[in-house]
């Protein structure tokens, strides 16, 4: 169902992208009598009319809690949450929708995984396998595991300026003590698109089992679980047009029947006694209490208002932006832009010469470009780049070829303005 | 397309994140401690060297923005000789005028550049970094502040 990752995009099949923009109320915005330009997507995207609406839609049409009530409005609130799982689940083209668990984020997933398979697989002496480009959510919770079990916590290298990971000595490093892989698909920091499904076999060959934080590529990029061979997949709601709030694991059945329960309370149980209790089967065993329901349903809004435009097409989209913003950019001069030169995601980060990130992101929201400034939660890659922090553009499908040519004319105006 | 931003990057600000005085590590500095803004990884360390009551040197070290830079610059500049009583007092006159923008009593002097910090609530923490380090420092906290 999902295209391949290397279907080339007729430029007569691409969409209108500039025509999309009016789908984005939030687009029309003017920020300091300019017109917003927000270039801050690795951050968050914004939210079309479609998704806004059905949020919306739910609260005057559907809402109810689900799985419990008899009466209509509660079937309608449970057909409208787990027709999302269903939509999710095609998205990813999960083997069955039970394989879908719905969370508040990528965070949230990788937390999950960390304290149900990883509380009941790891012990002392074992190795958490993660890369040294890795956002803090898929750092710190093994670091609470590491501390909790004994096991221990192993990077693969990032090598040169292009920001990729060393695969050179891969074999190495996937020792008989590794006993998960966990990895970002796409970096959010270098924009590095990491090749999941050869990490992942190569794990999977060994025994080793593979968490790929997708927070960066689902909404971005054709992403087929079963293609990438992960065991399993976290996914961000927020960052590809959902709302805040919600977002999903993917985890092969086998793991997820094999995890004890995270939370305890309603809605997870089969059945409960004052002393003990009986879980129901997953997804529902991970999802105690009232879960984010209007978010599912707006969720599902999203995944089929991007799959209308086609992922290959988005892909193609953000990777001609980042490739226009990487020319003009270097003709600019004292300016340092991380990362790969060629194939990259939407995700430029740089450095000016003498001009602290900071301040540029400061001078930019002033001429009406939402940029991001700092470390993006990517502590101890930039120390181990010898940088503070970066400023960072972040594209999406809505955004435009003049918009990044803007971003240049304000970059040279920020060079101009502070050598004054 | 930034005149709006005149009173924030005043030039003697931009001067002094440029070069900056009293810039290095201080040998015998008998107080230091270093401030640190988690949220963009910008730290700063102040180095003092106390005769008795009196700052007979002081210096700073580290990273971050033009304000962060050009504040402690000044800052130590202004500081150099002044008493322990007399820094207490130039902290709660500068950090007054930060958040409100009006400047207490006559002493600021050039500190007053950054008045116009306070129409920036987001840029307040870069200023005041490296006066939290500075007051940490004083009071023999050697341990890390940060400005969260
Ligand atoms: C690579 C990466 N992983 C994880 C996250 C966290 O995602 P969420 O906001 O859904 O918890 C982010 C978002 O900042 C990210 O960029």
């Amino acid at each position: 169902m999902t295209a391949k990752m290397t279907t080339p995009i007729a430029p007569e099949r691409a969409p209108d992208w500039r025509a999309l923009r009016k789908d984005f109320p939030i687009l029309s915005l003017q920020v300091r009598g300019r017109p917003l330009i927000y270039l801050d997507n690795a951050a968050t995207t914004q939210k079309p009319r479609a998704v806004l609406d059905a949020l919306r839609d739910f609260y005057e049409q559907r809402n109810a809690n689900v799985h419990r009530g008899v009466h209509e409005l509660s079937n309608r609130a449970t057909a409208a949450y787990e027709g999302a799982r269903e939509t999710a689940a095609r998205f990813v083209n999960a083997r069955q929708t039970g394989e879908i668990v719905f969370t508040r984020g990528a965070t949230e997933s990788i937390n999950l995984v960390a304290n149900t398979w990883g509380a009941r697989r790891l012990q002392a002496g074992d190795v958490i396998l993660l890369t040294e480009m890795e956002h803090h959510s898929n750092i710190v919770p093994w670091q609470l595991l590491a501390a909790r079990t004994g096991a221990r916590l192993a990077f693969l290298p990032v090598t040169g300026p292009e920001g990729l990971l060393d695969l050179s000595r891969l074999d190495e490093w996937l020792t008989s003590e590794v006993k998960l892989l966990a990895f970002t698909h796409v970096s959010n920091t270098l924009g590095t698109v990491n090749p999941a499904s050869q990490l992942c076999s190569m794990a999977r060959r060994k025994g080793i089992v593979t968490l790929v934080d997708a927070a960066q590529s689902t909404g971005h990029r054709p992403l087929d679980v079963q293609e990438i061979g992960c065991d399993f997949l976290a996914a961000s709601g927020h960052k590809m047009c959902g709302p805040t709030g919600i977002g999903f694991l993917y985890g092969r059945m086998e793991r997820l029947a094999e995890m004890p329960p995270w939370h305890g309370g309603g809605d997870m149980i089969e059945s409960v006694d004052y002393h003990t209790s009986t879980w129901k089967q997953p997804p529902h065993k991970f999802e105690a209490g009232t879960p984010n329901i209007a978010g599912a349903a707006a969720l599902a809004a999203a995944l089929e208002y991007l799959d209308r435009l086609g992922r290959p097409a988005i892909a193609a989209h953000d990777a001609a932006l980042a490739a226009h913003a990487l020319e003009k950019m270097s003709g600019l001069g004292g300016l340092r832009i991380l990362g790969p030169a060629s194939g990259r995601a939407g995700v430029v980060s740089f450095l000016m010469d003498g001009i602290h990130a900071h301040d540029v992101v400061t001078m930019a929201d002033h001429a009406g470009v939402a940029l991001r400034g700092g470390h993006h939660c990517n502590q101890p890659l930039m120390k181990k780049l010898g940088i503070e922090s970066t400023a960072r553009a972040s594209f999406y499908f809505y955004n435009t070829f003049e918009e990044v040519d803007r971003l240049v004319e304000v970059l040279r105006e920020i060079r101009r303005y502070f050598s004054r | 397309m930034f005149d709006d931003l005149d009173d924030l990057y005043q030039q003697v600000i931009l001067d002094h994140s440029r070069s900056p005085r009293n810039f290095g590590v201080l040998p015998g500095a008998n107080g230091r401690a270093q401030g640190r803004n988690p949220l963009c990884g910008d730290n700063v360390t102040v180095f003092v060297k106390m005769d008795g009551d009196r700052i007979d040197d002081i210096r700073f070290e580290g990273t971050g923005c033009a304000i962060a830079k050009a504040s402690a610059s000044v800052m130590t500049a202004a500081l150099k000789g002044k008493t322990r009583p007399e820094a207490r007092v130039l902290f709660d006159h500068f950090h007054e005028m930060i958040k409100t923008g009006q400047a207490r009593g006559e002493d600021l002097g050039k500190l007053s550049v950054f008045a116009g910090v306070h129409k920036f609530p987001s840029r307040v923490k870069c200023a005041m970094l490296c006066w939290h380090a500075l007051a940490a420092a004083l009071s023999g906290r050697n341990e890390p502040v940060t400005t969260e």
